[in-house]
């Protein structure tokens, strides 16, 4: 059991202990879902809203675990050649002219080949990397934002954790790295990738637990300033907005507040601030309307 | 032994609540649940993590596992096997077997000639066998899904400069650059979203409509999304995408629990918009809607949602049946709201028109089509 060695955690609340000293403050799913993802050497598919934390838990287990995190923003028409590996192509050319001069235009064709492809051109990609460098996190970001092809070929490396490059032999981790891959789901994800992974959906925060959020990214943010910023954008999140704020957002926003020295959220400054939280015209509108911004002061 | 019965048990509840989890999700529950013990929490998760795929799942998986769970005794309930589904192959033309094999005989260009006036027909208005027919029409119709260009580049005669195939085709050469490679872009499908009204004024549509769908969605299963609108909003792509179409209809339909109510096309276009179109299924695709425009809601409300439909999507398509007839004015409160913000109105009460949609659809994802003010 590598993994064991390397990441010395034997339970969930270890994994929410270690996350918590990151910053990250898990709720017991996220805690569970990354205690098995270790332990099952199974890649974790995290969907849910945006700004729930989905790429940031990726981040906080790098940190948390003492590794790097190599992430992999996917977007459509996403190649093997951007994501695995792909050749050196003008060192190549460089070299070849070279061994031609070199030679004195008696070349083997057959040796130059097999010289151009070695590891001293080989441009090693997220993928490649992270097995080339496992133990490690690998962030497969925004896997929905790919093409379908592209998914069937990420599964291929996931459950083998292993790549053949055809004129250069195989690459595999000797431990696995620990995988979280995220998704908006603007697409659905194949089954067969769902098959092989374990599935979280991410929830906004409650209350309490988005005010710890909130205290603990920003040291020195006001106890009431953090309630009520969290308290607003709860409420912001039950209305039917366009883009309902996420913890991200309110992160901004009480970053916002507190860089212009305000202990307290009062309705003047929560309208000029409102655009570090909420993104769209309409949803401005209808905060100020609903009178969100002026209840409980 | 008597847990692990229990956990495999829960597991089969679940499928028989219908969620699909198949004996590796199984295996990697039971897998879980020796990692993290037999806590109930603990358990919840694990199974939540293993068995589950999607959201729409989480509340059947928190009800099935309340019921299963719940009460210590009911680990002895009776688990019922899965129904299997029946294989049933619908006929795809009538020429061998199949109902109307009494037609057989009659010439080949009367039968011809039928096809082509039930392919007019207005589809509310046809007999039990026509709307036989009629499926079998559908289910060899081929639409061709419609493309657009890719970013990636793919081998070909004309185009820019390859440098890795020229590079390989050098080295042949040892060293020359004899041949040069050339690429250019290649095709990627253009997603299409149809948006399909089965409130009641539809109903006599809803049917043929969705087996229309379901040709659509078997011919590119990836590149496309249906949806129903009614008094709620539906996803049904995910039913549709199965070979069978009675089987897929069936599914389909069970699914949609406001077959034939009332209309509330703003609200439930809004719904759309918030929960999937916004995150990037409207965005860059065709959007079709099926609807009469019958509103009972706001008409400010669906003017505002086809307006944010419209900037999200490629082209807007409003497929309206009531269209097709004669002396058709565009009047319901529905249809005045949503004209502005729509690329195309096209009847789509028949077949033909159907097709006609389809075309549609084909022409507005290309490249600099699209934006056209609407005509009847």
């Amino acid at each position: 059991m590598a993994v064991d060695d390397a990441f010395d955690l034997n339970s969930p609340a270890e994994v929410a202990k270690a996350l918590d000293d990151t910053g990250y403050l898990p709720d017991d799913g996220i805690a569970t879902a990354a205690f098995l993802a270790m332990r099952m050497r199974r890649p974790l598919l995290c969907e849910g809203e945006p700004g729930t934390g989905k790429t940031a838990l990726a981040q906080a287990l790098a940190t948390a675990l003492g590794v790097d995190l190599i992430r992999l923003q996917c977007h459509e028409g996403i190649d093997a050649a951007q994501a695995l590996y792909d050749w050196d192509f003008p060192r190549q050319l460089l070299h070849l002219r070279t061994l031609e001069a070199a030679a004195g235009g008696e070349l083997d064709a057959e040796s130059a080949e097999s010289s151009l492809y070695t590891r001293r051109f080989l441009l090693a990609r997220p993928l490649l990397r992270a097995l080339q460098e496992s133990p490690c996190v690998l962030l497969v970001d925004e896997i929905d934002r790919a093409d379908d092809e592209f998914e069937a070929f990420l599964l291929e490396v996931l459950s083998e954790y292993a790549v053949t490059i055809p004129e250069f032999g195989v690459v595999s981790a000797a431990q696995p790295p620990i995988v979280v891959l995220t998704s908006n789901r603007t697409r659905e994800v194949h089954d067969a990738l769902k098959r092989r992974c374990l599935y979280h959906w991410l929830e906004h925060p409650d209350l309490e637990r988005e005010v710890a959020i909130l205290r603990r990214r920003l040291p020195g943010l006001d106890e009431r300033l953090a309630e009520q910023v969290a308290a607003t954008v709860q409420r912001m999140r039950q209305m039917d907005l366009l883009k309902p704020p996420g913890v991200a957002e309110a992160l901004d926003w009480a970053q916002a507040l507190q860089a212009l020295g305000q202990d307290e959220l009062d309705t003047e400054t929560a309208a000029t601030t409102l655009g570090a939280v909420l993104k769209y015209r309409e949803d401005a509108e209808r905060v100020r309307a609903a009178g969100v911004l002026t209840a409980e002061r | 032994m008597h847990t692990v019965t229990g956990l495999v048990g829960f597991a089969r509840a679940l499928r028989h609540s219908g969620m699909a989890c198949g004996p590796t999700r199984v295996q990697a529950f039971l897998a879980a649940v020796e990692q993290v013990g037999f806590d109930r929490d603990a358990v919840y998760w694990a199974g939540r993590l293993t068995l589950c795929s999607d959201p729409d799942d989480l509340p059947r998986y928190d009800a099935a596992f309340e019921s299963w769970f719940g009460n210590a005794e009911s680990s002895g309930e009776p688990v019922g096997r899965p129904l299997p589904r029946p294989a049933q192959i619908a006929a795809l033309t009538g020429a061998d077997g199949g109902p109307d094999e009494g037609e057989a005989d009659r010439p080949l260009a009367a039968a011809a000639s039928d096809a082509e006036v039930l392919r007019r027909r207005d589809l509310s208005e046809l007999g039990v066998p026509e709307r036989e027919h009629l499926r079998r029409m559908l289910a060899v119709l081929r639409p061709e899904p419609p493309s657009r260009p890719a970013l990636r580049r793919r081998g070909s005669k004309r185009g820019a400069l390859s440098s890795r195939a020229t590079l390989r085709e050098m080295l042949r050469s040892g060293g020359e650059p004899v041949r040069l490679r050339r690429q250019r872009r290649s095709r990627r499908p253009r997603r299409v979203v149809l948006l399909v009204d089965v409130s009641g004024s539809m109903s006599a549509y809803a049917d043929a409509l969705l087996r229309f769908a379901h040709v659509v969605v078997r011919r590119a299963p990836v590149s496309t999304e249906v949806f129903t609108l009614g008094t709620r909003m539906t996803r049904v792509s995910r039913q549709l995408r199965q070979r069978d179409p009675e089987a897929a209809l069936l599914a389909a339909s069970r699914a949609v629990p406001d077959f034939s109510g009332g209309t509330r096309l703003g609200e439930t276009l809004r719904v759309f918009l918030d929960r999937w179109g916004q995150r990037g299924v409207a965005r860059g695709a065709v959007v079709v809607l099926f609807s009469d425009g019958w509103e009972r809601g706001d008409a400010t409300e669906l003017a505002d949602q086809m307006r944010r439909l419209r900037r999200l999507a490629r082209a807007v398509i409003w497929a309206n049946p009531h269209a097709g007839h004669d002396g058709y004015q565009p009047v319901q409160s529905g249809i005045v709201a949503a004209m502005p913000h729509v690329d195309r109105m096209v009847a789509g009460h028949s077949l033909r028109s159907l097709e006609d949609v389809w075309s549609w659809v084909r022409r507005l994802s290309q490249p600099g089509a699209g934006g056209a003010k609407c005509e009847i």
